[in-house]
């Protein structure tokens, strides 16, 4: 772990331990479960669930951000390398407590891109978030329709799917549990001038072996400043 | 250590926030801030109402004027920012004359918080610091709160009472 990992793991730890407040984890859990429920009866359908998550999400990060900014008072960061390291270490643990890992899919390929002229960025424009432990699902266990067709399929026949080779292409399919974060990411680095794609590319609930959210910059807002009108 | 008053401005340059807070009056009152303010009712063609002053404060303008100020502010901010020799500058943080000073911090989102102050305001970083605070949980944590538009909570009211309150021990 570089330096500058370890400085947001402490900074993540401190917040968490000394200014945030806690509420109980089931009751947590519970209230979101309900809430996708309830989604679900009143939807009726997993695709418009899944959208409406995570426009709730965008709205909750929007808010957050200036929680966040407030109590940290970190800096801008340099690099895309440097908000993944501040989303995990800093972001998940000091609202759920947990530090997803990160992972940088083809970092080689990803520096010579065009779009990092564009952005006016080094590094890598792309990142993806494993979840070990995910509190929002704690206790979910998802019915097999919700699971999309092809991991339906490929959960009863005990297979493994892999992403990169696109062996699946149902993402659009079923229900993605926990949107409400790929909302939250979305919405919080809009609000620094940072527009991102935020999706999930697979759940444990869903039967996969892990549960990734792929995180990518699309670009760098300018600061566009509307005519005042006085 | 006295503050005058605190404004919040949003991203656009509109003011969402403003407040005066009662201090001492200057003792060689409109040095400075009558410059600041002729200059910025030079401005504003539609502005006729005359300057009056509160007599335990600063000078009390009208809501226009305030809001005017604060685009101007605004507008200056991206100047600075803009000339700056490095890039991605912070902009103006202080503007200072005879009897008071203002503070400016932007966050990373770009909200300006400006404190205006007595001259000898210390810690004024962190009492906008406070400020900032206060804006994140009794602002923004409200869901009938719409983003950018002018703060009504009686909430943040009283945090920034308090804040005041403590700033100047």
């Amino acid at each position: 772990m570089s330096q500058q990992a370890k400085q947001y793991k402490a900074i993540g730890e401190d917040l968490w331990k000394n200014r945030t407040e806690k509420v109980n984890a089931e009751l947590f859990s519970f209230t979101y479960g309900a809430l996708v429920v309830q989604m679900i009866k009143d939807y009726e359908n997993y695709v418009e669930v899944n959208k409406q998550l995570e426009k709730m999400g965008y709205n909750i990060g929007t808010r957050l951000i200036e929680d966040f900014l407030a109590r940290t008072s970190l800096p801008r960061c340099v690099d895309f390398r440097e908000t993944a390291e501040v989303i995990s270490k800093v972001g998940f643990k000091t609202f759920i407590n947990i530090t997803p890992t990160i992972s940088f899919p083809s970092a080689t390929s990803q520096q010579q891109s065009p779009r990092n002229e564009v952005a006016g960025m080094t590094g890598p424009t792309e990142f993806i978030l494993t979840f070990d432990e995910n509190p929002l699902a704690e206790f979910a266990e998802l019915p097999l329709d919700a699971m999309g067709s092809k991991y339906a399929k490929a959960a009863e026949e005990k297979k493994v799917l892999n992403w990169d080779q696109k062996e699946i292409g149902g993402q659009d399919e079923g229900l993605w549990f926990s949107n409400v974060l790929c909302g939250v990411i979305r919405g919080s680095l809009e609000m620094l001038q940072m527009q991102v794609e935020a999706t999930f590319v697979s759940d444990r609930l869903r039967g996969d072996d892990s549960t990734d959210i792929h995180v990518k910059l699309i670009r760098i807002m300018e600061e566009e400043q509307p005519i005042n009108d006085e | 250590m006295t503050v005058y008053g605190v404004w919040v401005i949003n991203k656009a340059g509109g003011l969402i926030f403003q407040r005066n807070y009662g201090g001492i009056k200057p003792l060689t009152p409109r040095s400075g801030l009558l410059c600041f303010l002729t200059s910025v009712r030079s401005l504003s063609a539609h502005c006729n109402e005359p300057v009056t002053t509160i007599s335990d404060g600063i000078a009390q303008l009208s809501a226009n004027e305030y809001l005017v100020m604060a685009g101007t502010l605004h507008g200056v901010h991206a100047i600075t920012s803009r000339i700056a020799p490095v890039a991605k500058s912070s902009g103006v943080q202080i503007i200072e004359s005879e009897s008071f000073k203002m503070t400016i911090h932007m966050t990373l989102t770009g909200i300006k918080f400006v404190l205006i102050s007595s001259t000898d305001m210390s810690n004024a970083e962190s009492v906008l610091q406070k400020v900032y605070e206060a804006y994140a949980d009794a602002v923004m944590k409200n869901p009938f709160y719409t983003l950018e538009m002018p703060i009504n909570a009686t909430g943040f009211d009283a945090r920034m009472n308090a804040i005041v309150a403590a700033s100047g021990t």
